[in-house]
């Protein structure tokens, strides 16, 4: 901490130093432009920049953006600035290897698709066999275990489906536009009259307004969220889900969408891939833990402290994909949806097991959870999920 | 101007600033950039600008930002009913419509709202727009625009560029994300729930005659309150009602009267959840502790 970073003595100088500095914040995930280099050195002439703690300070509220990344920061200045310089002080960062190979993917997806022999037909939870076994009396028990191997996602969705469920998840999306917004905007039927026009038009007529233009209220559309249960439990459905978030990411470019076993991960950015078969890859890295145990109330804790803060409103639909069996405490999930509805959205649940004859909510998650949901439906196939849009539409 | 001699320029208005956003302020004024303030309700983010107004000597111009907020309501509108009477009269002073037009377009008719009155002020204001997230995506843009630019547009009149450039402070507590766009534009601090330290003197700078013992008392109990699991944590307005109150009914000792103590938290927890939250024993313990 109390050693300033020595810097090469071929090093060209201040600006190149901080060019670097500004290569390793991006290194680490911070999104800053060609402009914040030049406002960050700026700013270093107005304060006494041999000063460690003024400096630290001053880079701080020029790179920063948001609250994570101003937590971020310190660390980040500290390797690089304070470290005695051995790890990150080159001042051309080398390129950071890809995690892994399979992130370029350059193979030939059809090949893929065939070698891919456990993916079953989309329309349908993975065959018959799936739903037999966990007819059995084991397979249901959500387990609190993580399954720490690593599942490869590509080998349960092909990308073939991900076309078709675009489809679905456009639909549902369109079904979901209708919430007034709160500005006016001139329209031929309108409530109020837009008077800024009357103005206009009775210039022509001597101040006496003959035509009254109106304004109204336009439609806005609602916001997906979709959080997705990846545990054990809900493997057999999880093809047909995941095939859902793919293509409603495709579908929708304000949808947000989250994957959860015993941990959350925020899957929107890898989804968001052009490349259907990479988004997958991507997705694989994400969901280590995939099959593994449930965790729906730490999970949807976590998701209403967190990212629902931010992208959570009163025009948000959050859509709970999950069977409701869960490890930890029923209270957790209650006090989470409560938490989440405090913030104005709507909350559907589309539980797999509720298509079952005789299927009673009794999963005590699942009791806790009903008072908050606003929808509570089955689907495990996408043709389910396709004939919820008129009741999307009633919302 | 240094940083810290803006830090004790503020201190002196009472507003005891931490040392980055004192350093964040310096800069967005030197820079010229607009500040993002971020942080939970009740942090002191809208009373920054209040400061910064009364350091500078200058206008504080405030636009609180809602859901639905337009142009209309933010920069400008035309004052319709002089418009229509001023044409009415026209008519029957037999002006001409080309006369008539550019009168009724002018100045004369023009209201102005906060942000078009920021940029027009001859000696630069301080511009506080609060929530900013609260507003629409829609508004973001418009806003964007004029923080670039500081000049507006008016579609009858032309573009009115800035005579002074104002020094804008946005505030936000997270209803919902910003734009990337906008946090790029702006300089960022987030502010933080103060410090033992900081909220101590925070509090002897208002209430400078209450003794040491109750002071450490009511910032230690308010701060542990902090770590508790709330729906709502008490910000530093209600810390200061909460001392208001002590001092008010003349309660010397936090764990004296436990009865009292639960009546005064009304001013700290407002919420029913978090009330049942905190009941006597908890209370009792954690005002025990922070004696």
């Amino acid at each position: 901490m109390s050693h300033v970073t020595k810097f090469a003595a071929r090093d060209p100088g201040p600006a190149a130093r901080m060019t670097g500095f500004v290569a390793h914040l991006r290194d680490n995930g911070l999104r800053l432009g060609v402009s914040e280099t030049g406002v960050a050195l700026e700013a270093l002439t107005h304060i006494n920049s041999a000063n460690p703690s003024e400096t630290r300070r001053a880079l701080k509220t020029v790179f920063t953006g948001c609250a994570e990344e101003a937590a971020q920061f310190d660390g980040l200045f500290d390797s690089y600035w304070m470290n005695g310089g051995r790890v990150t002080t080159r001042v051309m960062p080398k390129a950071k290897p890809s995690l892994n190979e399979n992130v370029h993917s350059s193979r030939d997806a059809k090949a893929d698709a065939d070698t891919s022999g456990g993916a079953g037909d989309i329309s349908a939870p993975d065959g018959g066999e799936g739903a037999a076994q966990s007819d059995g009396e084991g397979k249901l028990v959500a387990t609190d275990v993580s399954n720490l191997f690593k599942k490869d996602l590509r080998s349960i969705v092909r990308p073939e489906d991900i076309a078709e469920a675009e489809k679905v998840a456009l639909r549902l999306g369109a079904s979901l536009r209708d919430r007034r917004s709160r500005r006016r905007k001139a329209a031929r039927k309108g409530d109020q009259i837009h008077f800024r026009k009357v103005m206009r038009q009775s210039l022509a007529t001597g101040g006496e307004p003959i035509a009254l233009p109106k304004r109204r209220r336009p439609d806005r559309t609602l916001r997906i969220t979709a959080i997705c249960d990846v545990s054990g439990s809900m493997t057999v459905y999880s093809q047909v889900f995941l095939a859902f978030l793919a293509g409603l990411m495709r579908a929708d470019t304000r949808a947000d969408a989250y994957l959860f076993h015993t941990r959350l991960v925020r899957i929107t950015e890898a989804l968001r891939d052009k490349d259907a078969l990479r988004a997958l890859s991507r997705l694989s890295l994400l969901a280590d833990g995939y099959g593994g145990g449930s965790n729906i109330g730490g999970s949807l804790d976590r998701f209403s402290r967190t990212y629902g803060r931010r992208f959570v409103d009163n025009r948000t639909v959050v859509l709970i994909l999950s069977d409701g069996y869960d490890t930890g405490s029923p209270e957790g999930i209650s006090n989470a949806l409560n938490r989440l509805k405090k913030r104005g959205c709507k909350i559907i649940w589309l539980n797999p097991l509720k298509g079952w004859d005789g299927y009673e909510p009794i999963a005590n998650a699942m009791a806790q959870a009903l008072p908050y949901l606003d929808l509570f439906r089955a689907a495990n196939t996408l043709g389910d999920l396709a004939s919820l849009e008129p009741e999307l539409a009633r919302l | 101007m240094t940083w810290t001699t803006l830090q004790t320029a503020m201190a002196e208005q009472g507003y005891i600033a931490s040392g980055d956003l004192a350093m964040a302020l310096h800069l967005s004024l030197t820079l010229g950039r607009p500040l993002l303030l971020e942080g939970a309700a009740g942090v002191g983010k809208t009373e920054v600008a209040r400061v910064l107004a009364s350091v500078h000597d200058t206008q504080l111009i405030r636009l609180q930002c809602y859901e639905g907020l337009d142009a209309a309501q933010s920069i400008y509108e035309w004052n319709y009913q002089r418009q229509l009477l001023a044409i009415r009269a026209a008519s029957e002073d037999g002006e001409t419509g080309k006369t008539v037009e550019a009168r009724i377009f002018s100045d004369e008719f023009l209201l102005e709202r906060p942000l078009l009155k920021a940029i027009r002020q001859d000696k630069a204001p301080v511009l506080l727009i609060d929530e900013i997230d609260r507003a629409d995506e829609e508004f973001e843009a418009y806003l964007l625009e004029i923080l670039s630019e500081f000049q507006v547009t008016i579609p009858e009149i032309g573009t009115i560029t800035a005579k002074t450039r104002p020094i804008v402070i946005l505030t936000a507590n997270g209803t919902r994300d910003l734009s990337d766009a906008l946090r790029r534009r702006c300089l960022y601090a987030h502010v933080p729930y103060p410090d033992l330290e900081t909220e101590l003197s925070i509090l002897v700078s208002r209430y400078p005659d209450i003794s040491d013992r109750l002071c450490a008392q009511i910032v230690g109990f308010v701060q542990s309150l902090r770590k508790q699991d709330l729906e709502k944590k008490p910000g530093i307005a209600e810390m200061l009602d909460f001392a208001g109150a002590l001092m008010g009914l003349g309660v010397a000792d936090l764990t004296g009267d436990p009865a009292l103590l639960q009546a005064i938290l009304t001013t700290l927890l407002k919420t029913q959840a978090d009330k049942d939250a905190v009941p006597t024993e908890i209370a009792q313990r954690l005002a025990g502790k922070a004696a």
